[in-house]
């Protein structure tokens, strides 16, 4: 019941082809919208590095000194004293950043109308930090796309293409094989699937230098368990079932199953140097675009 | 059938259903309630996690017990419950005969009465008899005949008290030829009445006969008499039983003419009392006005009493000239008269042109010699509209001119100069005595006393018509008293003084008798035969059994020698009789009538009013079954948490619409934004879906056509619930009656009165082409009169051919709607002459309140959504020409409505052009 729109493209009929593409880019349009909204309240310009080198923005005026060629003497400083200065710009370095936006089944629940899907928030913030780093000279890249980081419209454009599909697996799992070294690497999931997998694409990224951050988005429900009386669970595909007769003996069990699920995903994130955080899908998309980007922009 | 207190059971072994109950409630406990699928992808977790217990979750007792309760009820209506089970008597199957008094007495319960009578055929339906149902004061002329109880199902709704007591003879009568081997149900109304016992032992030679009596006490009022301070009402009982209390009302016309109750008296009827006398001190103004009394609570003729003109008390106007001069009181032309008239008549005082306005029944003038031309007209115009005339000679008639050579219209006689004294001291003759009156005179029978005696007297000329004007002579023939018809009114003069100058009459009890006589007074109520002798009573209101008046409509007038006598029948129904100069009132109970209680044989069976008619209860516990399921429905779903959501929405929907329609109550804004922020037009909702339909297509097909040829572009049509919504904001109702429609409530109508008294615009519309012509020959005609009986509606005329209606957009000759005979009535223009020079009348600005028809407009203009024609009209292209005047109806009507009738105003079109010099 709550499947993404997009789902409804699998399989390979050609003859729909135009009502599927039409229905594939019907989201992008909004979502760019709203991500580029999003991102704009966090816009503060170019990401100086505090220090001269390449870069399009003015750092400073310093005195020209032997070995500084001729044509880097700006004359209209120079003009206005005795000495001779050199313009110098900040050095602007280009950041690759890779993203992994869970895209399986698991991610299109929501627990009440009022709360968007996990896969709409995570599309969302996904789209609003490719926007913000882009805007900040960064280069960007979505992991199941495959294509390299790349900047500019077009490639936000394929971001957003990208994040619409969506996969019939009950639970997603990170690949990090594509990932240039050194660069860094955002996790957006529920992380309800197989640990293992995460812990292997964590490690696998940081052998190659490559820092970044989990960053776990549940659903209210999932957080608090509100469920009571003869119940059976299924996942979203239904491929996973699991009955009780009393579901509210459970929930003490479950949540404390949560706790170790997070501690678990916290330890592997601190092993490797990355960070950790949860974000629940009734809280403010903004904050949680503000901890990404301060987490991002934080320690080099 | 096995009876258990007031309910039986039909199917008694389906009962043992109840013993299954226990085992059921075991059943529902046990079974858990069904599990819910959700989809939760943190499933990935519970995975390996196990219940603590393995009991489910119970289903709640009050669930258990919900749908224990819907079970029982399901068995006990299979069981076939009975309310009030019919014991079976013993069948006979001969024909069954079904008397009913149907007199004014059984009129209180007439309704159970008549649920008796149903019973009755019910059981003889069942026992496959026939039945001759015989009201006995509307005995058929051609005997009675038995049916099949179902043909006189249909009968029963015409069966109706009568205002009067049956005959016992022509009910022998008919029942002599009956067949023999007839049992008799005899509905009485419990009353003694002589022949009774006769019937009964007729119809006992017949079969055996039940009697059904009521426990209500029969009462009624007795003839009315009139008091120093006011009226007396006898009240009757036939239970002389304990003590009982009764309220007795006067019913009459407030000064605003809007009956109400005038006065109301409270009292007991003590114990072994069959008659008690209720006073009623009323003020005669109160008095006049009086039009009934009634026994509050009491539907029958018999408990309500009209009053007449005998009631009523005479105005007489004493013309007072010079007064308050020299005089002495004593010597006052008017003392005596007023002494006389005291208490008597209301008396009124003045100038004579004041008096002439005041328009009394009697204008005295006592020595009053000339009156001025105009005063003369006047007095002959009043004269002539049935006024009397009384003068007193005197000195100043004597010696005036007055009648001297000529007839005087003002005066019955001539007169001779001078008059004359008798019994002075200059003169020869004693004082004269008066004359026995004759048995022409209305003075006849009244003894003549010694003492009175004649000194002076005017005298009359003599005359070939003297002798037929003389109504009191003296002992030696000359006229005392003459009289002349003057017009409906006549002139009566008294050839002697008001006072006592002339002659000792005045001092005299005769006096006050013969202005009683002459009716300056009115203090008589019992009725005369000479009162009436003569004359025809035409009936103009007559009352039914329940004591409701109603237009006696082309009713042949009564003698009135036989109106004197009579007594409440078939011929003369209770009711008020227009004589000559009077309005006289018959009534039930005559003079010296009692009420009594019929006391039956003991061989009689006596049948009492039974606790009720035998009533299936199955329905009813279907209905509750039903419902407890239903709830049982809901509560399920909500334990599962599934109510609320997407799929509880259809079942909520179900819920909405099997529970009644709950329109908002109060006034909303939207409602009077919407119908206020643009002119829309209105129509009545009637409840019936498909004709409201019409109506609103209707109102809108002429709103488009308003909205293209017009200035007037109105909102789309508002459908109108008489009882929530506010009236005000609509110029315009259309009323469309069907016979189904529920009569509006006393609230509805306080509103809808105050809407037509403040211009508002009622079209009602009973679609029947008016073959009723505005009368009850239809359901829809008899449904309009029932609807209108309480609206404030002036008096109608069919629309007359210069009705602004006729030309306020366009010119039109007829209003055909659906129905191409388009009859339409209207208020009643005033009397007004046509004006000159112009086709139209000199008319005042008034839109009429009510405009009735049955044209079917409505489906006439009614479009549906594509713009097309709903409803066909007649044929062809004459149907579309009439479908066409029909809109050309509705936009006179609409301009009509709410531009008044400024179109009359043309007729001052050249009163104007000539003031504007042109």
């Amino acid at each position: 019941m709550t499947q993404p729109s997009a789902s409804a493209h699998k399989g390979p009929n050609h003859k729909g082809l135009r009502a599927r593409a039409e229905s594939l880019s019907a989201p992008l349009p909004p979502l760019q919208a709203r991500a580029e909204q999003l991102a704009r309240t966090l816009l503060m310009g170019g990401h100086g590095r505090r220090q001269s080198g390449m870069g399009d923005e003015f750092w400073q005026y310093r005195p020209a000194q032997a070995g500084d060629p001729g044509r880097a003497i700006d004359w209209r400083r120079s003009g206005r004293s005795d000495g001779h200065f050199v313009r110098e710009k900040e050095w602007q370095a280009a950041q690759s950043v890779h993203l992994w936006v869970d895209l399986s089944a698991s991610m299109g629940f929501s627990s009440d109308a009022k709360v968007p899907q996990k896969s709409d928030r995570a599309a969302l913030l996904a789209m609003a930090l490719s926007i913000l780093l882009m805007k900040g000279g960064e280069r960007v890249a979505l992991a199941s796309l495959g294509t390299p980081p790349r900047i500019g419209s077009l490639q936000i454009r394929r971001i957003a293409e990208g994040l619409a599909q969506s996969t019939d697996a009950d639970y997603g799992a990170p690949d990090a094989t594509l990932f240039l070294p050194n660069a860094r690497a955002v996790f957006l999931s529920d992380f309800l699937g197989p640990i293992e997998a995460v812990e292997e694409a964590v490690a696998a990224a940081s052998d190659r230098g490559i820092s970044g951050m989990l960053y776990q988005i549940l659903d209210p429900a999932e957080e608090a368990f509100p469920y009571r009386g003869r119940t059976v669970f299924t996942s979203m595909s239904g491929g996973i079932m699991h009955e009780t007769l009393r579901a509210s003996d459970l929930k003490t069990r479950y949540l404390e199953r949560l706790a170790e699920r997070k501690d678990r995903l916290s330890q592997i994130a601190h092993h490797a140097g990355w960070r950790f955080a949860t974000h629940h899908t009734d809280h403010s998309d903004l904050t949680a675009l503000l901890w990404l980007y301060e987490a991002l922009e934080g320690p080099r | 059938m096995w009876i258990l207190g007031p309910i039986g059971f039909t199917a008694p072994w389906v009962l043992l259903g109840l013993l299954a109950l226990p085992i059921l409630w075991l059943l529902l406990r046990a079974v858990p309630p069904a599990p819910i699928r959700r989809r939760f992808p943190g499933v990935a977790l519970l995975l390996g996690l196990k219940d603590e217990e393995v009991e489910a979750d119970r289903t709640p007792w009050w669930l258990l017990l919900l749908r224990m309760v819907a079970v029982a009820a399901l068995i006990l209506a299979f069981a076939g419950p009975v309310l009030n089970p019919r014991v079976e008597r013993g069948g006979s199957s001969g024909p069954l005969l079904v008397l009913l008094d149907a007199s004014w007495a059984s009129a209180p319960d007439w309704s159970l009465r008549i649920g008796r009578v149903e019973q009755a055929l019910d059981e003889a339906e069942a026992d496959g008899r026939t039945v001759c149902i015989l009201p006995a004061t509307d005995l058929p002329t051609e005997g009675c005949t038995f049916l099949a109880p179902a043909d006189w199902r249909p009968r029963l709704a015409g069966i109706s008290p009568a205002p009067f007591e049956p005959d016992m003879e022509a009910l022998s009568g008919v029942i002599s030829v009956m067949p023999s081997a007839v049992e008799t149900l005899w509905l009485s109304d419990g009353l003694a009445r002589t022949g009774r016992e006769d019937v009964l032992a007729d119809l006992e030679s017949l079969g055996p006969v039940s009697v059904f009596e009521t426990p209500r006490d029969v009462m009624a009022l007795g003839p009315l008499e009139l008091t120093d301070t006011g009226i007396s009402v006898p009240v009757l009982r036939a239970d002389a039983g304990g003590d009982r209390d009764v309220v007795i009302l006067a019913h009459g016309p407030d000064p605003a003419g809007v009956p109400r109750v005038l006065d109301r008296r409270e009292v007991t009827f003590p114990g072994g009392e069959t008659r008690v006398t209720v006073p009623f001190d009323l003020p005669p103004e109160l008095r006049a006005r009086v039009t009934r009394f009634e026994i509050e609570g009491q539907t029958s003729a018999g408990a309500k009493r009209l009053t007449d003109d005998s009631l009523k008390r005479r105005e007489v106007g004493l013309v007072v000239v010079r007064e308050g001069g020299e005089g002495l009181q004593l010597l006052s032309q008017l003392h005596y008269l007023r002494a006389a008239l005291a208490g008597e008549a209301d008396v009124i005082e003045g100038a004579l042109p004041d008096l002439i306005m005041a328009n009394p029944d009697v204008i005295v003038l006592a020595d009053v010699a000339q009156l001025s031309g105009g005063e003369v007209a006047d007095l002959l115009d009043w004269l002539n509209d049935g006024g009397m005339l009384l003068r007193f000679a005197g000195p100043n008639l004597a010696g005036s001119d007055v009648a001297r050579d000529e007839d005087d219209p003002l005066m019955p006689v001539r007169l001779r100069a001078g008059g004359r004294t008798l019994g002075g001291a200059m003169s020869w003759g004693e004082p004269k005595r008066l004359r026995p009156f004759a048995e022409t005179s209305p003075f006849y029978g009244l003894p003549v006393p010694e003492d009175v005696e004649i000194n002076a007297q005017v005298m009359a000329q003599p005359d070939p018509e003297l002798a037929n004007r003389v109504i009191a002579t003296l002992e030696d023939g000359t006229p005392l008293v003459t009289r002349k018809p003057v017009g409906q009114g006549q002139v009566v003069l008294f050839h002697v003084t008001a006072n006592a100058e002339w002659s000792t009459l005045p001092l005299s009890g005769l006096f006050v008798e013969m202005l009683d006589r002459l009716a300056v007074t009115s203090r008589a109520a019992v009725l005369e035969v000479e009162d009436l002798a003569g004359q025809s009573l035409q009936p103009v209101r007559v009352m039914d059994g329940f004591g409701r008046l109603d237009e006696a409509a082309a009713m042949p007038p009564v003698a009135g020698e036989e109106f004197v006598t009579a007594r409440a029948s078939l011929a003369t129904p209770p009711g008020l009789y227009q004589g000559r100069d009077s309005l006289r009132a018959l009534n039930v109970m005559a003079a010296d009538d009692t009420l009594a209680q019929m006391r039956w044989p003991n061989d009689v069976t006596l049948l009492g009013v039974e606790a009720g008619r035998e009533r299936p209860l199955a329905p009813f516990l279907l209905t509750l079954a039903l419902a407890l399921l239903g709830a049982d429905l809901l509560a399920s779903l909500w334990l599962s948490g599934r109510l609320f959501g997407a799929r509880a929405l259809p079942i909520l929907l179900c819920a909405m619409l099997i529970a009644p329609d709950a329109k908002a109550q109060e006034l909303d804004d939207d409602f009077a934004l919407r119908a206020s922020s643009e002119l829309a037009l209105a129509y009545v909702e009637t409840g019936d879906a498909a004709l409201d339909r019409v109506s609103e297509a209707g109102l809108a097909g002429l709103s488009d056509v308003l909205t293209m040829r017009t200035s007037v572009e109105p909102a789309p049509p508002i459908g109108i619930n008489l009882e929530t919504d506010p009236l005000g904001f609509f110029p315009m109702l259309y009323w469309p009656v069907t016979a189904s429609q529920p009569t509006p409530s006393a609230a509805a109508y306080t509103k809808l009165n105050a809407y037509l008294r403040t211009g508002g615009v009622i079209l009602f519309d009973t679609r029947d082409a008016d073959v009723a012509g505005f009368g009850a020959a239809t359901p829809n005609g008899t449904k309009l009169q029932a609807l209108a009986a309480s609206l404030d509606i002036p008096a109608l005329e069919q629309i007359p051919e210069d009705h602004v209606l006729n030309r306020a957009f366009y010119l039109l000759r007829e209003f055909p709607g659906r129905h191409a005979d388009g009859t339409l009535w209207v208020e009643a223009a005033p009397d007004s002459t046509r004006a000159e020079g112009m086709p139209f009348r000199n008319l005042n600005d008034n839109v009429t309140p009510v405009i009735i028809g049955g044209g079917d407009w409505a489906s006439a203009w009614a479009l549906d959504e594509t713009g097309f024609p709903l409803l066909p009209v007649g044929r062809g292209l004459s149907g579309e020409r009439q479908r066409e005047l029909s809109y050309r109806f509705g936009v006179n009507l609409v301009i009509y409505v709410l531009t008044g009738n400024y179109k009359s105003d043309q007729v001052h079109v050249p009163a104007l052009l000539d003031r504007l010099g042109q």
